[in-house]
């Protein structure tokens, strides 16, 4: 039996998995402990529940040390506290930081601020099939490149970037490599070590755990990466980022890591098994459907479709009665904006305004997946009927050959 | 965002979709935005042309749902309006009927503008030959 809605927006966020509350549960109520409390039971129970947690996200991310692990409120903060923190720390050294154009709303962000403070940002553009060119990033790259910021996998199409050269090539010219991994940990093999990563962020609800809460990897050897903390107060987290642990969320985040773990090779088979079937069912029922992203090196739960000649939007008013997807990224949905992520794969800037994500999760089912895909399939083809743009081109007009009046 | 029960409305039973020949008599023609804006209108009338009257509205529109439901409101105020009072329709009605949101006011604009322009395009092809054109 179907229920609606049917959630597939599962790379804006994810359902909290039960055995991940079950866990949690214990420590609002009898083991509220602080952590950083040395004297007694309750914060030595708490601290070891934080270690605990610490161990599980050090081995989801290959860390050799779980002492790498610092916690944060979530990506953007992990975010935020890399670049910032390197930036602020490695002045001396230079002030050039390379990064891309797909990366996520934070990141740009950081970045742009950054810039107002003098440092400099080059954006390095990607292939159409959102592959970032190493060459590119090599080029890149002055006596002054500080950092390397790379989103391992993209939010909107899922490519996953050759995390391993770009880590080698940052090794061998001394800069740091920091990772956006939100979209990455827990679906796909991530590996600080084998990807020669320094910095590493990362967050709990997008792997089914809580929202509030994520991490950030630092690396301690070889080499042994410093970063000016961005929150003061008392000390924590090695002195990079203060404030009381939020315990309960913690001990969640890393049972939502231990249980990632566990199932990722049969829940990626699963997943992407069902995302193709999704993605034959559409693109063999409508024209001119496209595909947005890299064809196979993507993340498994990720479809990305641009529908030509009708606006996005409007596909997701047709579909949001009974299930929930998501135009361009949940970040950018408030704006009239098209995706600058579809925009910097070279598409027109109308396809980018037409683009679909579809994001499946560990709860969806075949049932729901078959369901959205015919929804999809006949919602398109209701709006191309009323589209001006499909009436043109299946008249034989190019669109391009008509002056537009752009406000 | 939540839509207006009357942009829903309209978005799934959208009133007088569809086209009338460019150069059938009587029917003036608006094609308003622009792809790479996520809008384009194409809004058409039909005018009686004893009477002055608009008999008939046609639209299709590449949007959101705002756009759409404006264009399919407009194709229903126009029929039966003269073209001059046609002529009066304000994008702030639009948006006060179908209760917009100010991130959605350029649709009712958008609207507005392919009403002038099927309007005006209607004027220039059935320009009286023996009187002076109406003004622009």
């Amino acid at each position: 039996m179907l229920k609606f809605p049917i959630f597939m927006d599962s790379q804006s966020t994810t359902p909290v998995d039960p055995r991940v509350v079950e866990a949690m549960i214990p420590y609002f109520t009898e083991k509220f402990g602080h952590p950083a409390s040395r004297n007694h039971s309750f914060g030595w129970e708490a601290e070891n529940a934080v270690d605990h947690a610490r161990d599980q996200i050090a081995k989801i991310i290959g860390a050799r040390d779980p002492k790498e692990v610092i916690f944060t409120s979530g990506g953007t903060e992990s975010i935020n506290l890399a670049v910032k923190g390197v930036a602020e720390m490695y002045r001396e050294k230079g002030n050039h930081i390379v990064t891309t154009l797909i990366e996520q709303r934070a990141s740009l962000d950081v970045c742009k601020r950054l810039e107002r403070q003098g440092v400099e940002v080059t954006y390095v553009p990607v292939r159409p099939d959102g592959l970032v060119e190493l060459d590119a990033i090599r080029q890149a790259i002055t006596d002054k490149t500080i950092l390397i910021s790379i989103m391992f996998a993209n939010n909107e199409i899922g490519t996953i970037q050759d995390m391993a050269a770009i880590g080698k090539l940052a090794k061998e010219k001394g800069i740091i490599f920091h990772a956006d991994a939100t979209q990455a940990v827990g679906k796909i093999p991530v590996n600080v070590e084998a990807a020669g990563i320094d910095l590493l962020s990362c967050t709990a609800h997008l792997i089914y755990g809580p929202k509030g809460v994520g991490a950030l990897y630092v690396r301690r050897k070889a080499p042994r990466v410093r970063i000016a903390p961005q929150i003061d107060g008392g000390g924590h987290e090695r002195g990079m980022r203060s404030g009381t642990l939020p315990v309960p969320l913690i001990v969640g985040f890393g049972r939502a890591a231990e249980i990632c773990g566990e199932v990722m090779a049969e829940e990626g088979a699963r997943l992407s098994k069902l995302r193709d079937r999704l993605q034959d069912m559409i693109l063999s029922n409508v024209d001119e459907a496209y595909l947005n992203g890299h064809p196979e090196r993507r993340l498994p739960h990720n479809l990305n479709i641009s529908f030509a000649y009708v606006e996005g939007e409007s596909v997701l008013m047709g579909l949001n009665k009974e299930s929930a997807l998501s135009s361009g990224s949940a970040c950018t949905s408030s704006t009239l904006e098209p995706s600058y992520v579809i925009g910097a794969l070279g598409a027109s800037a109308e396809l980018a305004h037409s683009s679909i994500r579809f994001s499946l999760h560990r709860f969806s089912t075949e049932e729901e997946v078959e369901h959205v895909g015919a929804r999809t399939i006949d919602v398109v083809k209701r709006l191309r009927e009323m589209s001006p743009l499909y009436e043109l081109a299946k008249e034989g007009v190019d669109l391009k050959s008509i002056r537009w009046k752009a406000d | 965002m939540a839509y207006s029960d009357k942009v829903v409305d309209h978005y799934n039973n959208p009133r007088n979709v569809g086209s009338f020949g460019k150069d059938t008599p009587g029917v003036g023609t608006g094609l308003v935005g622009a792809p790479e804006c996520g809008d384009v209108m194409k809004l058409q009338i039909k005018v009686n042309l004893d009477t002055g009257v608009i008999e008939d509205a046609k639209f299709k529109t590449f949007g959101c749902g705002s756009a759409i439901a404006s264009s399919s409101l407009a194709t229903e105020w126009l029929k039966g309006k003269t073209v001059d009072e046609a002529g009066k329709i304000k994008n702030t009605d639009i948006v006060n009927e179908l209760k917009l949101p100010p991130v959605k006011i350029h649709c009712s604009v958008l609207a507005e503008d392919a009403i002038k322009a099927a309007l005006a395009d209607y004027r220039e092809k059935n320009a009286p030959v023996d009187a002076p054109a109406s003004s622009k």
